[in-house]
Order: C-alpha cells, then sequence, then structure tokens
C-alpha cells in the first residue's frame, strides 16, 4: 500500500499553514495598534479550517489546472479574513484591542506549537516505522 | 517568502514606534526651549501613521495581498496649537513686552504618549521572538 504523505499527516498540515497565516494577521494588528483608521482583523478559524478540508468539509471542486483556484488553505484563510467587532473604538477609528490581540496571539502560539507536537509525532511514527526499530 | 513576512510587519511595527520615542523625547528634551518670538518658538511634532496594503499586483499569490498590512510613518506634524506665552523680563529673550514663548509641548500627554509608545513596541518585540521561536521549532520539524 502506498503511503501518501499528505494523508498521512491529516489535518494537521492545513493547520499549521492556516496557524501561521493567523499569526500575521495578529502580527499586522499589534503593528497597528497605533495607525488611526485601521480595522483589526482575525481569521475565522472554523470555517477556514472547515473549507480547507476538515472533518465537515464541502464538497471540493476538482483542481486540474494550476490555475484553478485551488483547496489551499491560506486561500481559505482569506475568504474567511473577517474585521474584528470592536469592544471600544478609539476616535481615531483604530479597532485594535492589544489586549485582546495579545490573547489570540498566546491562543495561536499555543495551538501552534500543538500542531508541530502532532505532527512531529507523525514524523517520528514514520521513522520507526522505516527503521524498524 | 510569505512565511518571513511576518518579520516585515513586526520589523515596521517597531520602527514606527521608535519615531514615536524618538519625538517624544525630541518634545520633552525642548518643553522649556523658550524663544522671544511665538512664531519660532519650538513645535510639539507627532508622528503620522498609515496601514501599507500590499498593492494588487505586487504580489503574485493572493495570500500576501490579503494580509500584510505594515505599519508606514508618512510623515511628522507640528503641532499648531498657540505657544504659551509667559511674562518674564528678566529672560535674556524676552520680546519688548517683557514675554517670552514656551513652546506647546504638553508634558503629560507627551508622557502617557511614551508609555503607550513602549508598550506598543514590546507588544511588536514579544510578537517578534514568538514567531521566531515557532519557526526555528518548524524547521526542527521531523528531527
Amino acid at each position: 500500500m502506498a503511503l501518501n504523505l499528505d494523508t498521512y499527516l491529516g489535518v494537521h498540515a492545513d493547520a499549521l499553514k492556516l496557524q501561521s497565516k493567523r499569526m500575521e494577521v495578529i502580527a499586522d494588528n499589534l503593528a497597528n495598534s497605533d495607525t488611526p483608521g485601521y480595522k483589526a482583523r482575525d481569521i475565522d478559524f472554523r470555517a477556514a479550517m472547515a473549507s480547507a478540508g476538515g472533518a465537515d468539509a464541502p464538497v471540493k471542486l476538482a483542481t486540474t489546472n494550476p490555475g484553478h483556484l485551488g483547496t489551499d488553505p491560506t486561500t481559505e484563510a482569506n475568504a474567511n479574513l473577517k474585521y474584528r467587532v470592536p469592544l471600544a473604538p478609539a476616535l481615531d477609528g483604530n479597532t485594535v484591542d492589544a489586549q485582546q490581540e495579545q490573547a489570540a496571539f498566546a491562543d495561536n502560539t499555543v495551538r501552534y506549537q500543538a500542531t508541530l507536537t502532532f505532527l512531529s509525532s507523525r514524523f517520528r511514527s514514520l521513522m520507526t516505522a522505516i527503521t524498524g526499530q | 517568502m510569505s512565511s518571513f513576512k511576518i518579520f516585515d510587519i513586526v520589523g515596521s511595527g517597531l520602527s514606527a514606534q521608535s519615531v514615536r520615542l524618538n519625538t517624544v523625547a525630541s518634545n520633552l528634551a525642548n518643553a522649556d526651549s523658550v524663544s522671544g518670538d511665538p512664531n519660532t518658538v519650538y513645535k510639539a511634532r507627532h508622528p503620522v501613521f498609515q496601514a501599507v496594503q500590499a498593492a494588487v499586483g505586487q504580489s503574485a499569490n493572493a495570500t500576501d495581498r490579503a494580509s500584510g498590512a505594515t505599519v508606514r510613518v508618512t510623515g511628522i506634524v507640528q503641532s499648531n496649537a498657540a505657544p504659551t506665552e509667559r511674562y518674564d523680563p528678566g529672560n535674556p529673550l524676552a520680546d519688548e513686552h517683557g514675554n517670552v514663548y514656551a513652546p506647546n509641548v504638553n508634558v503629560v500627554e507627551e508622557m502617557t504618549d511614551m508609555i503607550s509608545a513602549s508598550r506598543a513596541y514590546q507588544d511588536n518585540v514579544e510578537v517578534l521572538n514568538t514567531s521566531k521561536d515557532l519557526m526555528l521549532a518548524t524547521l526542527k520539524l521531523g528531527s
């Protein structure tokens, strides 16, 4: 039986891409925490993960040409990039809440590390199988 | 490479906040630089921040376009508030009415601005450290 590395890694490869994308979005928010008119954004992780091929993934279009819009999780992330609902928007139109973003960043960091742990354990089992020890 | 874009974002945040700290330092340093002419007296300076969205077509893939709002300092504006007039005839800089003009620097405002800038700078440093750690861990994946 041929081993497909994509299916072997399961949802974790997609999750890692999404989480690194989310890290970028939150870093954006923190870098612009004092920019007038900047609106904080975040990724709807559940929706992005679902459409990137999670458990309840909808039926996908076949991608037979590199130009086709595929199921790349980062593309899904862009579709699920939403503006945050501000709790207390500033007078200058900025909606970044530094505390909220820090919490989101910490949350994302832990998830990223969890995904890394899952992935490396998959690799370890693979190495065990290959070396047979 | 898109995974290193986070460093550009954080770097722009750091440099913007350090420009802000510089203006605060300049304003505080000159808070007492009086002048005999209200037009030449030091005026408080404030940086103007702007979010820079990656332009469409500049980057080939949609991922880089949609996110990636770095921050840029578009300029430094001088405050238009009137300088404080002070009667101080003993001052060698005083005009014919014995008045000197103190800069329109609000020291309390500058101090809070400094705290805000320093917190924002720390936020960015924290993001930088964390993402660096995560990236190093990703590089070591599978070993």
